[in-house]
């Protein structure tokens, strides 16, 4: 079995794609070959010989779809894919849309439909939150600077001004609210999200759905967090009140494939507010894994049609304390990527 | 004051760590503060516990009767113990 998963730029902003080959390697029933997809030649991921036996540079799904699909195909007929797991945010959609052609070839993914992933949107979380009854912070759209104009009318400072696929500023007044606004629109394009800033710890569910089920989910309190936000070790905790919200929400999307619940317990009310939904796993999806529930495993089973009870329990308490490492290569292998656009490790 | 229950997850290691598992907060107490948190763990009152503690220990029971409520403001501020 072949399969090629995306994603392997685990620097400082970790991508999931090498975390989801770690699970699915130590799942102790996988027999064989992971195929890195690369954006980048130098994505750390690809020169580590223990993460993807075999990876290739594709195309951004912004620089034309028919390029990324040509690229795959080429790949295809010398790795003979059978399934491709894309995590990374931004290329979800060109994913969504190659899928039919994908499977054509005889390619199966495990994708959310365009409808669900437009739902859970950052511009559009709080009408869907609304909508089935889930608590959300207030927000509002921001097209120009003229539109940070109206942050007083609506809230107090601080708010958090956030891009519209990643990254997120805790601003403490207009002028703040300006310089991220240009900083994120030119990074990630418009709308920019203004969103209330809810007092209170964070909490993060990595979870799958098939469609129908919650097919399992993880609730994990960061410990140690990044200047970029990024958690760097973080515990898994028990509360029936969060994987019941999380289930509801993942119910009401529909959602099939793998996500990841950000949640804000309020301070002063204890209650939870549903603060982003990552249309991916987390780069911290190993830990799930350890903890009990390989759902990227599982994914991977539900992707070949294959038939997966929901995960129940889980251990609490268990930790990840990420750290960084440098690996040592020869600007051969540097060399083989960036002018052949693959790297085999055999 | 009433008497004090310990919240029904917490996890008490023999090292006086503790972990509250709906929440993910950890923290420490010292020998006096894990002896405290046992005898709540056995469900004695504040009284039987100062009795307890001034029968053990060289404490005046003034002393200890205003070091407990500071400890017990402290539990309850981290929703560690609520009203039994």
């Amino acid at each position: 079995m072949n399969i090629a998963v995306t994603g392997l730029n685990n620097v400082d902003n970790p991508a999931p794609g090498v975390p989801v080959i770690r699970a699915i390697k130590e799942s102790g029933e996988f027999s064989g070959r992971i195929i890195g997809l690369l954006y980048d030649t130098l994505e750390p991921g690809a020169y580590l010989p223990d993460v993807a036996d075999i990876s290739y540079v594709i195309p951004y799904p912004s620089a034309g779809l028919e390029h990324l699909f040509q690229r795959i195909a080429i790949i295809h007929e010398k790795e003979k894919i059978d399934v491709i797991i894309p995590t990374l945010d931004s290329e979800l959609n060109g994913f969504i849309k190659l899928a039919p052609r994908l499977k054509e070839l005889g390619i199966a993914t495990y994708l959310p439909t365009a409808d669900q992933l437009t739902l859970r949107a950052k511009d559009k979380l709080a009408d869907f939150c609304k909508k089935f009854d889930i608590r959300v912070p207030k927000n509002i759209l921001a097209t120009s600077v003229q539109d940070l104009y109206k942050i007083q009318s609506h809230f107090e400072y601080p708010v958090v001004v956030k891009g519209i696929f990643y990254d997120a500023a805790v601003v403490n007044n207009l002028e703040e609210a300006s310089t991220a606004f240009h900083k994120l629109s030119a990074k990630w394009g418009l709308p920019i999200i203004i969103q209330e800033f809810i007092t209170g710890d964070e909490y993060n569910v990595c979870a799958l759905g098939s469609g129908s089920e919650m097919i399992g989910a993880v609730a994990m309190k960061k410990m140690y967090i990044t200047d970029k936000g990024k958690g760097w070790s973080g515990i898994t905790i028990h509360d029936p009140s969060l994987l019941e919200l999380s289930k509801k929400t993942i119910t009401a999307l529909q959602w099939k494939s793998g996500l990841e619940l950000e949640f804000v317990k309020d301070k002063e009310t204890n209650e939870y507010y549903l603060i982003e939904i990552n249309p991916r796993f987390p780069a911290w999806v190993y830990l799930p894994a350890a903890a009990g529930q390989n759902l990227p495993y599982a994914l991977l089973q539900l992707a070949l049609g294959k038939t997966v009870r929901p995960f129940t329990t889980y251990d609490i308490g268990k930790m990840f304390i990420r750290y960084s490492w440098d690996w040592i290569t020869d600007i051969k292998e540097f060399e083989t990527i960036t002018v052949h656009g693959e790297l085999n490790h055999g | 004051m009433g008497k004090q229950k310990i919240s029904s997850s917490l996890a008490l290691s023999e090292n006086g760590f503790l972990f509250l598992p709906t929440t993910g907060e950890t923290f420490t107490v010292n020998e006096m503060g894990k002896l405290i948190l046992k005898y709540l763990q056995e469900g004695k009152d504040q009284q039987s516990i100062v009795d307890a503690i001034t029968e053990e220990y060289d404490v005046e029971a003034e002393d200890l009767q205003r070091d407990y409520l500071d400890f017990m403001g402290q539990l309850k501020q981290f929703q560690l113990v609520v009203e039994g």
